[in-house]
């Protein structure tokens, strides 16, 4: 049985509409049924927005998701990750940007949010920024975001990303391309986290990494060596992190 | 069996467009915008639904009913609040009857999540005297297009479908129908009905008491109107919040339940559940409107009447499963071990570089001789001015109140007595209290915030700006000298705060138009 609950976060402007877009289309595909309620109107100006999207093989009653029962949370921005905590159910995922969005006075430390957040069990940060602009626009953060959640979807990669050409057709073949590397550096990247973190890497020490490492070259495959090389040390991470240039990501040997 | 991705509102623009609509009317207001935005989006190609926004639901609403009596039908729609501007026409509309099918979408907002009220539009159908839909779900949206549009006609009564933000703004999978072919031209030659002189009004007025006994028949009869009877407890569940019911159930609960989505209310069908249970818990998602009639004003002997009125359900504010299931005395779900935090708030804001921060900042340096002065102001994005950090606004009501609040103001002696206005919403319900301010000689100053379009609601086209605008402010007799033009830009700061001043020392009427494109707009390419 399908049934998947998901939250999705960010401020207004961010293009969480166009995620949805990606799933909603991808369920109704599938032959899912599916709701998903979204915030428009005063909230869209900079407020905080949230958009519940519910599939399954099972009639979906309420448009909104009960607390304790969201699968996932997907954020676009980290500090909105803790808005919607109280929602998921035990055992339930939180994938998010650590890219914070800025615009208002009292935003928290960057460090000391990302610790917090890295305190949760179940979570693949990414680094959307770095991603998309590696894929050539940094609007793109969504379908980075996306794409880092899509291993916790029920569909391929390519349906998906069939959905992400939709999306974006009408604005021509250029901006297909580059969302859809956004995509695929994005799902690369938290495959790759979750990797580092099974390996035995400490999450802050693997999303600071994931951060210096080319995300066009970002392949989950070189996770395990990664993680073998730099382990819980923070003097080789921090060996890494003072290179000058982004570092390729089958250049794990040389950091051991 | 085709299946299109639509919201609530989609559904029912999509409704209407296959139950042959040929026009549709409304002013843009969060959560009903999208209804026409949507018919205005897939009939531009061919072009035969009238779609354009009407300068407000009043006009919205007499243009549709001018459609219905050409024997045509039309769809009207608007917000909540929006009904309150309609309300002369809609409630007269009722009395005339219909001739060809007119269908009123109406979308609440319970919680406020857009709006200044959460009244609730079922009481201005029964106010009426007119039939009522409430869908549940998307699809239902479509659907009942259907057969409001059918009613209209078959029984010359204007139909009320009402929805909430949640479904007005939730997408679903929409199974589609073939279209039906409009209706040709075929205006009523009926004078009388038409024409509500006491005489014929009384007539009407009958007439439309007459027909109640059907509506009621039809409500007892419908499939929307479901009833379930079961154990001794009962729940009496009104349209969406039917969702929040099954949510939280089992299969094999033991409930009897009445679930309503077609008014009048089934007097019947809900006596039936009456005699037949102990308690019965109403689930509503706006005001306690059914809860207080079954209830009535001194509870029904032998069944405890719960809901909104005896603590169950939060007396307001929008419904949601977990409160559904707290009254329904289920336990909380668990939920994953998360850290507790702080949380800091991220209201919305103006946009970056857009004109209004401009203005509201020179208005409160020109405003700073003056001992904590108030401003009053109205609907728009401009109301995010009444919050940190320009705190320039004190007011917002309703769509126009700021000029006639300041002109009330200034009658009382208050000085000064100024109002900050969009030019949409000036369109709206500023042009009666502006005439009317003006030709008092009340001494007030307006500031006119022209960014040439309408821009809470996603960039509809603004009815008067530009030289529309200065036509009109002018029509009404105010003096040229004391009707200002400024262009609100971080240059100009210093003349715009010169200009304000010198109105503000003015004794008597005087309008400043602050002119610059809204800067959404202009990435859009819309102005």
């Amino acid at each position: 049985m399908v049934e998947k609950n998901i939250i999705l976060a960010g401020v207004g402007g961010q293009g969480i509409l166009s995620i949805a877009f990606v799933i909603d289309n991808a369920a109704l595909d599938a032959g899912f049924h599916f709701k998903q309620a979204e915030v428009h109107g005063m909230a869209q100006r900079g407020g905080a927005v949230q958009s519940n999207l519910r599939y399954g093989d099972s009639e979906i009653y309420s448009d909104i998701i009960p607390t304790g029962s969201a699968d996932l949370i997907l954020s676009i921005e980290p500090l909105e990750v803790l808005r919607y905590w109280h929602f998921l159910r035990p055992g339930g995922w939180v994938v998010t940007s650590i890219t914070p969005y800025v615009n208002i006075p009292d935003y928290p430390e960057t460090d000391e949010l990302l610790t917090e957040l890295a305190a949760f069990d179940n979570i693949v940060m990414v680094d959307t920024a770095h991603i998309a602009k590696a894929a050539g626009n940094l609007r793109a953060q969504n379908m980075a975001a996306v794409g880092a959640a899509s291993e916790l979807l029920d569909f391929s990669e390519d349906q998906l990303l069939g959905f992400v050409e939709k999306l974006f057709a009408r604005k021509g073949e250029k901006m297909v391309a580059v969302n859809q590397r956004a995509f695929k550096y994005g799902r690369a990247a938290g495959l790759f986290f979750r990797g580092l973190v099974d390996g035995g890497m400490p999450r802050l020490a693997a999303i600071k990494l994931s951060a210096k490492l080319a995300a066009e070259t970002i392949d989950p495959e070189h996770a395990g060596a990664w993680a073998e090389a730099l382990g819980a040390d923070e003097n080789k991470l921090e060996t890494v992190l003072a290179e000058k240039e982004a570092v390729a990501c089958d250049q794990a040997a040389a950091f051991a | 069996m085709k299946r299109e991705i639509l919201l609530g509102d989609e559904a029912i623009g999509l409704g209407a467009i296959h139950s042959g609509m040929s026009g549709i009317y409304g002013y843009p207001g969060t959560p009903s915008t999208e209804i026409f935005e949507y018919v205005q989006r897939v009939t531009k190609a061919d072009g035969d639904i009238h779609a354009f926004w009407s300068t407000n639901e009043k006009v919205a609403y007499e243009e549709a009913l001018g459609m219905s009596w050409a024997g045509k039908r039309a769809l009207v729609c608007m917000k909540h609040v929006g009904l309150n501007v309609a309300a002369d026409a809609f409630m007269n509309s009722a009395v005339t009857g219909t001739n060809g099918g007119l269908v009123l979408a109406v979308a609440d907002d319970p919680g406020m999540h857009s709006s200044q009220n959460e009244q609730d539009s079922r009481f201005f159908a029964q106010f009426a005297l007119i039939p009522c839909f409430e869908p549940r779900n998307q699809q239902e949206c479509y659907d009942m297009m259907f057969e409001a549009f059918e009613m209209s006609e078959e029984l010359s009564v204007p139909v009320m479908v009402r929805l909430v933000t949640r479904i007005a703004h939730s997408r679903a999978g929409v199974a589609t129908r073939d279209r039906r072919p409009q209706n040709e031209l075929d205006p009523s030659k009926e004078i009388k009905k038409w024409t509500l002189l006491p005489s014929n009004a009384r007539v009407q007025y009958k007439h439309l008491t007459d027909k109640q006994p059907e509506l009621l028949r039809r409500a007892e009869e419908s499939t929307h109107n479901e009833l379930r009877l079961a154990g001794k407890s009962g729940v009496l569940v009104c349209g969406l919040a039917d969702n929040y019911l099954y949510e939280n159930l089992e299969s094999d609960h033991d409930l009897s339940i009445l679930s309503i989505r077609q008014y009048p209310l089934p007097a019947g069908k809900v006596r039936e559940l009456v005699d037949h249970v102990d308690e019965l818990l109403v689930l509503e998602d706006g005001y306690p409107l059914v809860e207080n009639m079954v209830r009535g004003l001194f509870g029904l002997v032998g069944v405890r009447v719960k809901g909104r009125m005896t603590g169950e359900i939060p007396r307001t504010g929008e419904l949601n499963p977990d409160i559904v299931r707290e009254a329904l005395g289920l336990p909380a779900l668990p939920t994953a071990h998360a850290p507790q935090t702080e949380l800091a708030n991220r209201p919305p804001a103006l946009c970056k570089g857009c004109p209004h921060t401009d203005s509201f900042r020179a208005l409160n340096e020109a405003l700073n001789i003056f001992d904590n002065p108030q401003v009053f102001s109205d609907i728009g994005c401009y109301t995010l001015a009444a919050l940190p950090p320009l705190e320039a606004v004190h007011s917002c009501v309703a769509m126009g109140a700021s000029i006639g609040m300041a002109a009330g103001a200034a009658h009382a002696g208050y000085s000064p007595a100024v109002a900050a206005i969009g030019d949409s919403t000036f369109s709206h319900g500023g042009i009666t209290p502006l005439l009317s301010a003006v030709q008092q000689h009340v001494n007030l100053n307006i500031l006119v915030l022209d960014n040439s379009t309408v821009g809470m609601t996603g960039l509809q086209r603004s009815m008067s700006t530009g030289q529309t605008l200065d036509q009109i402010i002018l029509g009404t007799g105010i003096e040229e000298d004391h009707f200002r033009i400024i262009e609100p830009t971080p240059r100009n700061h210093e003349a715009n705060i010169e200009v304000m001043r010198e109105e503000l020392a003015y004794d008597g009427p005087s309008v400043i138009v602050a002119r610059r494109a809204c800067i959404e707009a202009l990435k859009h390419g819309i102005s």
